[in-house]
């Protein structure tokens, strides 16, 4: 059995949450948080395009299940510190800004973002989700037999 | 994945590439004249010329052959970082880097006949460059033009096989000069 534990689990979830979340929420998160720290840009934005792949049931052979938009974007920080980001769509501003969330987040200053930006976007999407789930689960058909006419 | 490696790119990419490509391509039409480029610093050992060269004409699609004496991971990481190109061996290149003594030049691709273009463009990295030695004549060359060759012997043989052939750029810290096939040097 596979015991290693990936030491960038944390570093995944905050990132596969910036690169998901709205570019409004976002930028209103971030404008809130006010500061803009010192930082030079190692990759500016681009957009570019990726094969998003996928298995049935997440089991059997990966398949190709079609193409998306992303920009990504790398930056460092003043303090050294390198913040990566890959963003899905062609925000810029969105690419920057997830960018200089992942390079703080490996600063001090991680408890703060954590609070202020991190904790209300991953609400946000939750709210998302369980709004579009409630509304799915209404139309849902049930489906019963009367008598089966077995004996 | 070290910090040098990801810095040192372009600053404004669309901006310097093209800086950067008018150079390379005038150095191409008129070999002998000696360019200067400017935009990127790789890591060493590699010179600025020549990663202001790998920078704007490699990509995903052209494998590099780094010769033994620019085959540093620091060097590796930045053009994986920057470009995406691949690394291959002399036979697949597209692309190669080093010092004149060490790039095996019969090894490399010189195109087949239906698709000359098909060769490796040698990057090769001078102590010295400037006009001086070597006589150049050819296209794009009004008479003749001099330029401090490593060796003559490989570059008449290379100029024979037109149309295939290798072609060659000669760096110096930022300075860029360009021997194509096609120019006979005596």
């Amino acid at each position: 059995m596979n015991m290693m534990i990936d030491p960038n689990t944390d570093r995944k979830a905050w990132m596969g949450l910036l690169a998901k979340a709205c570019a409004a929420d976002l930028a209103r998160y971030w404008e809130r948080f006010g500061a803009m720290p010192d930082h030079v840009l190692l990759r500016a934005p681009e957009i570019g395009g990726v094969m998003v792949r996928g298995r049935a049931g997440a089991v059997g052979a990966a398949f190709n299940l079609g193409e998306m938009t992303v920009t990504r974007c790398s930056v460092k920080l003043a303090d050294g510190a390198v913040g990566h980001a890959y963003v899905q769509g062609r925000d810029k501003d969105k690419a920057l800004q997830a960018a200089l969330i992942d390079a703080l987040m490996q600063t001090a200053a991680a408890p703060q973002i954590e609070a202020r930006i991190l904790a209300p976007l991953r609400d946000t999407i939750a709210a998302v989700k369980a709004t579009r789930a409630a509304k799915a689960a209404a139309t849902k058909v049930e489906f019963f037999t009367m008598m089966r006419g077995e004996d | 994945m070290q910090v040098t490696a990801l810095e040192g790119g372009f600053g404004n990419a669309p901006i310097d590439s093209a800086h950067a490509f008018r150079g390379v391509m005038n150095a191409m039409a008129r070999p002998g004249t000696i360019h200067d480029l400017a935009g990127a610093t790789p890591p060493a050992p590699l010179s600025v010329a020549a990663g202001v060269v790998l920078l704007t004409l490699c990509d995903p699609d052209t494998p590099v052959f780094l010769a033994p004496s620019r085959d540093t991971q620091a060097l590796r990481d930045w053009i994986t970082f920057h470009t995406g190109a691949p690394f291959s061996g002399p036979d697949q290149a597209v692309f190669a880097v080093g010092a004149w003594d060490e790039l095996p030049l019969t090894s490399f691709p010189i195109g087949t006949s239906q698709y000359p273009d098909r060769s490796t463009t040698l990057i090769v990295e001078l102590p010295a460059l400037d006009n001086t030695g070597a006589t150049l004549r050819g296209p794009g060359i009004a008479e003749s033009a001099q330029l401090s060759l490593p060796d003559l012997a490989p570059l008449q043989g290379n100029a024979t096989l037109f149309p295939l052939g290798l072609d060659f750029m000669f760096t110096c810290q930022s300075r860029l000069a360009a021997l194509p096939r096609t120019t006979k040097v005596s």
